[in-house]
């Protein structure tokens, strides 16, 4: 069982400091900050790593920054074998929110990364089935975002009460 | 013989099954206007549509259950619109879900009925203000019949729905010409119908579009 830290460490000893940040005073749980170009190969190190095995994602969500005009995507992971846990987050801009996709590392982020796709716009490159999950393939906009503006009619039905 | 003549202010369902119960000992035949027999037999028999859209059809299951029992009025769950009569919306009504409803209605044969259930599918309900997705009120895609107000509404205020959705058919007429019915509102205390406006299919339903969507048609194209 390890800490954040440790995992840190162990991700740094790996990787190199660069793209990789450990922010310990989150108000719930300690993060690490991956840069977008990193996750594909620190997610697969974190499932695969002998001290790691961080077999089962629990969740994968979007985050919308209003003020910093950022969007970001965050990893909780679990390992059941070690029993412990890991949040990774990705920052990216607002106007650019692109990252590689996990779905190769864990099946999980398949439906989360469309889920995230859906209501905050993010794109995740090399997605196999990269499509709006809840709401309809026609729906205009990005209901999670903050910025988000309803529209006035869908398919001739008015959204407004 | 004792020929039984039932006028319009007399009820015949009850002098029918009256003389069910009696084995026929007294008189054997009923005197009855053609609309009256017809509409009995329609209100005795009414079918409504199997499904649900969220905490109302727990509801609704109840009342088809056995304590609440929706079989003796004659009102049993069928899966294909085509032979469904009534259409319960119990939940909530997505915007997503409301091109498939308006869908199913179409399918439904008619004379068909539709009962809205609960505060989402009358109105929005909790969703009224921030909910993007939700639907606010069926009406905007079919027109209603009953409206059944609470969140959700108990089994005996749907029950109640459908006895006014009775009233109803019992009033309608064969004759050309003679306006439709009101839809009611059913009054938790059981007190008078609100006539709110004409059920006739108005404008605002017919411009909600009706298409296959459009995820569907990019599946095909993948060859999915």
């Amino acid at each position: 069982m390890k800490t954040t830290e440790e995992i840190y460490n162990i991700l740094v000893e790996q990787f190199g400091e660069e793209g990789l940040e450990l922010r310990p005073d989150e108000v719930v749980a300690p993060v690490i900050v991956v840069a977008p170009e990193n996750i594909q190969k620190v997610a697969k190190y974190l499932r695969d790593g002998e001290d790691l095995l961080f077999d089962y994602m629990m969740c994968l969500s979007g985050v919308h920054y209003q003020k910093e005009e950022q969007l970001a995507v965050t990893y909780h992971l679990n390992s059941t074998s070690l029993k412990h846990k890991v949040i990774l987050k990705v920052i990216m801009p607002q106007d650019d929110a692109r990252v590689p996709t996990v779905e190769q590392v864990w099946k999980t982020a398949d439906w989360h990364e469309r889920e995230a796709f859906d209501m905050f716009g993010i794109q995740f490159e090399g997605h196999p089935d990269h499509r709006r999950i809840l709401c309809p393939d026609d729906w205009e906009g990005h209901p999670l975002r903050k910025d988000y503006k309803v529209q006035e009619f869908y398919r001739g039905m008015k959204v407004e009460y | 013989m004792h020929p039984v003549i039932c006028n319009q202010n007399q009820c015949p369902p009850i002098l029918l099954m009256g003389l069910l119960d009696k084995k026929y000992q007294d008189s054997n035949i009923i005197i009855v206007s053609l609309e009256k027999a017809l509409n009995w037999a329609r209100k005795s028999s009414i079918w409504y549509m199997q499904f649900g859209l969220a905490c109302c059809a727990i509801e609704m299951m109840a009342t088809a259950a056995s304590r609440y029992d929706f079989d003796r009025f004659g009102i049993i769950p069928r899966s294909s619109p085509r032979q469904a009569d009534v259409m319960i919306v119990a939940g909530t009504v997505t915007l997503k879900m409301a091109t498939r409803i308006k869908r199913l209605y179409e399918q439904m044969a008619e004379p068909r009925y539709v009962i809205s259930m609960g505060s989402c599918s009358n109105c929005g309900g909790p969703y009224w203000e921030h909910g993007y997705h939700v639907l606010k009120g069926v009406d905007r895609v079919v027109p209603v019949d009953v409206y059944v107000p609470g969140c959700p509404p108990r089994p005996e205020a749907l029950l109640q729905g459908f006895l006014h959705l009775h009233n109803k058919i019992m009033n309608e007429s064969l004759v050309e010409g003679v306006d439709p019915t009101k839809p009611v509102v059913v009054d938790d205390k059981g007190g008078e119908d609100i006539a709110l406006k004409n059920v006739d299919e108005t404008d605002e339903h017919k411009k909600a579009q009706i298409e296959f969507p459009q995820q569907d048609v990019q599946r095909k194209e993948k060859g999915a």
